[in-house]
């Protein structure tokens, strides 16, 4: 091909120096925006749920309730989330490896397929044909178009995934890139690998279900949990990669972070693709079809492989923060390197609130409650909930809404609007989903059960009453789950205005330092440094992030001690 | 060095700095202790979800509840029978849509052979205060040998989704004194 018909279909990025492939772009741009109505869709569901919860309003009724927590759960885990994953799959296969997409066609029916079944889904949920929340476990029937639905949007989504490997053949073929893939795609590569398995399993559950709607076959309601958990919990699986390459990829982008070892960190992107699909066992520990061999071997991921994984992660990325700043010149005692950080990137705060949140009160209840004992502590109370908005919200999410920053000018070239509000974003969204998080954890400790529209209990037949503190929790979760929602809706008109009516970036108002984008589009930090430099860095190491962790590991292991410690006073049970 | 949006050039395999090593070698033996206490706690601990696991016809199941509830009947409260099973019994205790089949009165200190089941949806079973907490699946049945510690009242929250009125299905368990002489709580 010669390069002139190259240059017509694509462009050259002003600062990352990429090569932007058109039809990867437009793709990328229309994978986003939808992602971006879904996640709309999601948070409107969620202001009801809260203001539902709460008791002090209580404002749905109750099929309503459960109805707005099937389309929650559904917009937020499923739709969200995935359409975001196609686009970072798009960027991270073809944009970073300077390459050219292949088929676009095909992604457009790809991205044709997800609309429409997500499309369905939405109206079979809305119009009260699916009352059978996220998980829809059999013996509850919804439509038989709802399975539909979600087999489409699936099928669609497992081909855009395929585009990405193909995407990948064809850069190594066209050799777009020298040496080995960035560490970054190469962690979309392992999500995209997980994203298979998962999508294998949704198969395996969806479209047995779909006959059995229709009464053409049996399903066993166990089994039914099962393979649902293998694509349930999968399915945030891939998140957890993703989200840990788009960690690597704001370290770089903001503060130049680097990889302190390429081996250790691709190893535990591949612990993740060999263990993290066990997972599915973390929903069935206090369930009547599995020998406590399965669930001991299989909720550890085979021995917590891939919880090192994460705890690998969890050093390697701070401390190539740290060492990135520590080669930029803050040198200066154990912290310096925290302190002059971009504090007002809303892509570096949203980076470092990703992952506290995800590692300090996502990851360390998560570990916790999914131990086989531990769980019946925890099983469907509210600390489940408040542990995986945790994870998905305050990790993922936020990750994902740290990055939007950076698309905006990099991919759709339009400056950020209301960027003084972009600022304050990340910290409204963590910090209100911490709240929310640890008040559902907390109320899920008095047992309060999750997916439950009526915590009086008022109709029932014998009283419940919880303790005073429930209502006090009920409102921190309130006021928590209002903040982060708020910011939700901040980063949602952020996004959609930047991207419809936002003010074109020009290569001379980055030049000139006048436009209202994130400071590592502005001046993007050195991405490689020479040998003398490297020695140097490799030298100092990472002191301050050796304290963190050790903070962290201490906080992980009395938190886990203390619920053995619960466990034991409770009846015996065995 | 780079970042991770730069493709690395030539051999990358080599040795991690001592930090990473450090900081590995801690998390995995961490990794080992997390999944040691599981084994540790079947043999060492006194609340393990192991039980004894079986199919069971819902039907089936459905009539040995009935034949459980006219054995041990005592009384009758909001419809419900009341049953106090000796200690050692199995009890058979049916989720349905939206109820539990029986209020139990349980002896302090005793043990019993409790067998859970469902005669329609999934529905979980919550012993509150103690939140304890497990799942309810039809054509399983799932028995597990319980003591209580304390006597009381409990009550049984469904906390899985089964339907329109999930949020009313409440059961009750009373727990005795050795004795049977039931704890006031008023």
């Amino acid at each position: 091909m010669s390069s002139q018909a190259i240059g017509a279909t694509s462009r050259t990025c002003s600062v990352t120096g990429l090569k932007v492939d058109r039809s990867a772009e437009r793709l990328i741009k229309v994978n986003a925006v939808v992602a971006i109505v879904m996640f709309l869709i999601g948070v409107t569901a969620a202001v009801m749920l809260v203001l539902t919860r709460w008791q002090a309003v209580h404002l749905l009724p109750a099929d309503w309730y459960y109805r707005m927590l099937t389309a929650h759960g559904l917009n937020m885990l499923i739709f969200f989330i995935i359409f975001f994953e196609i686009a970072v799959l798009y960027f991270a296969g073809v944009v970073m490896l300077n390459s050219r997409f292949p088929a676009p066609w095909l992604g457009w029916t790809a991205f044709a397929l997800m609309v429409g079944g997500a499309g369905l889904v939405e109206i079979m949920v809305f119009s009260g044909k699916a009352d059978v929340l996220f998980t829809s476990y059999v013996p509850l029937r919804a439509d038989p178009l709802y399975y539909l639905g979600i087999i489409l949007f699936a099928v669609g989504a497992l081909v855009g995934v395929m585009l990405f490997f193909a995407a990948l053949v064809v850069a190594r073929r066209e050799k777009t890139y020298e040496g080995s893939l960035p560490l970054v795609t190469f962690g979309a590569l392992t999500a995209a690998i997980i994203a298979v398995v998962t999508l294998v399993h949704g198969a395996a559950v969806y479209i047995p279900t779909f006959f059995w709607s229709m009464d053409m076959m049996e399903m066993d309601p166990e089994v039914y949990r099962l393979l649902f958990w293998a694509l349930g919990h999968s399915s945030q699986q891939i998140n957890v990669a993703a989200m840990v390459a788009i960690w690597y990829l704001l370290a770089g982008l903001t503060v130049g972070g680097v990889v302190l070892s390429e081996k250790v960190s691709r190893i535990a992107f591949g612990l993740y693709v060999l263990f993290i699909s066990m997972a599915s066992a973390h929903h069935l520990l206090v369930d009547p079809g599995f020998s406590p061999a399965w669930k001991i071997w299989n909720t550890s991921y085979a021995m917590y492989l891939a919880v090192l994984a994460s705890l690998i992660h969890g050093f390697t990325v701070p401390a190539g923060v740290e060492m990135g700043q520590r080669l930029r010149g803050y040198n200066k005692g154990l912290f310096e390197w925290i302190t002059r950080a971009p504090w007002g990137d809303p892509g570096f705060s949203g980076l470092v609130l990703s992952v506290v949140i995800f590692g300090f009160l996502g990851g360390i209840t998560g570990v916790t409650l999914g131990t086989e004992q531990i769980n019946i502590l925890a099983h469907n109370t509210l600390r489940i909930t408040g542990h995986f908005h945790a994870t998905v919200v305050g990790g993922t999410a936020l990750a994902f809404m740290a990055v939007t920053y950076y698309v905006i000018p990099l991919i759709f070239r339009k400056e950020v609007a209301f960027f003084s509000l972009a600022k304050w974003q990340p910290y409204l969204f963590g910090s209100g989903i911490t709240i929310f998080s640890i008040s559902f954890i907390l109320q899920g400790m008095f047992g309060v059960p999750r997916r439950h529209w009526d915590a009086s209990f008022r109709d029932a037949p014998f009283a419940v009453e919880f303790p005073p503190v429930v209502d006090v929790l009920m409102t921190t979760m309130a006021i928590g789950g209002i903040l982060a929602i708020t910011g939700a809706l901040i980063f949602i008109l952020v996004a959609v205005v930047s991207v419809f009516f936002g003010k074109p970036l020009t290569d001379a108002a980055i030049a000139n330092g006048t436009a209202r984008v994130p400071q590592g589009v502005l001046k993007l930090p050195p991405q490689t440094y020479s040998e003398a430099k490297s020695a140097e860095a490799h030298a100092k190491g990472a002191p301050g992030t050796l304290v963190l962790v050790f903070i962290f590991l201490g906080l992980f292991v009395l938190y886990y001690f203390t619920n053995w410690k619960m466990l034991s006073q409770v009846w015996r049970i065995g | 060095m780079h970042s991770g949006i730069v493709s690395p050039k030539g051999v990358w395999w080599t040795p991690a700095g001592k930090q990473e090593k450090l900081w590995v070698t801690i998390a995995f033996v961490w990794c080992m202790v997390l999944f040691a206490m599981m084994p540790f706690w079947h043999i060492k601990g006194g609340q393990n979800p192991a039980g004894v696991r079986t199919r069971v016809d819902p039907s089936a199941f459905s009539d040995r509840v009935d034949r459980f509830n006219q054995e041990f009947r005592v009384g009758e409260e909001k419809g419900f029978p009341v049953v106090a099973p000796p200690p050692g019994a199995d009890v058979y205790l049916m989720g349905s849509m939206w109820q539990w089949s029986s209020v139990l009165r349980l002896e302090k200190g005793a043990s019993y052979m409790l067998h859970l089941s469902s005669a329609d949806m999934n529905h979980g079973f919550s012993l509150y205060p103690v939140n304890l907490n497990l799942q309810v699946v039809p054509g399983y049945d799932y028995a597990l040998k319980i003591t209580p510690n304390q006597a009381g009242e409990f009550r049984v929250i469904c906390n899985e989704y089964c339907g329109a009125d999930h949020h009313n299905m409440v059961g009750r368990i009373v727990v005795v004194e050795p004795g049977g002489k039931e704890v006031s709580h008023e």
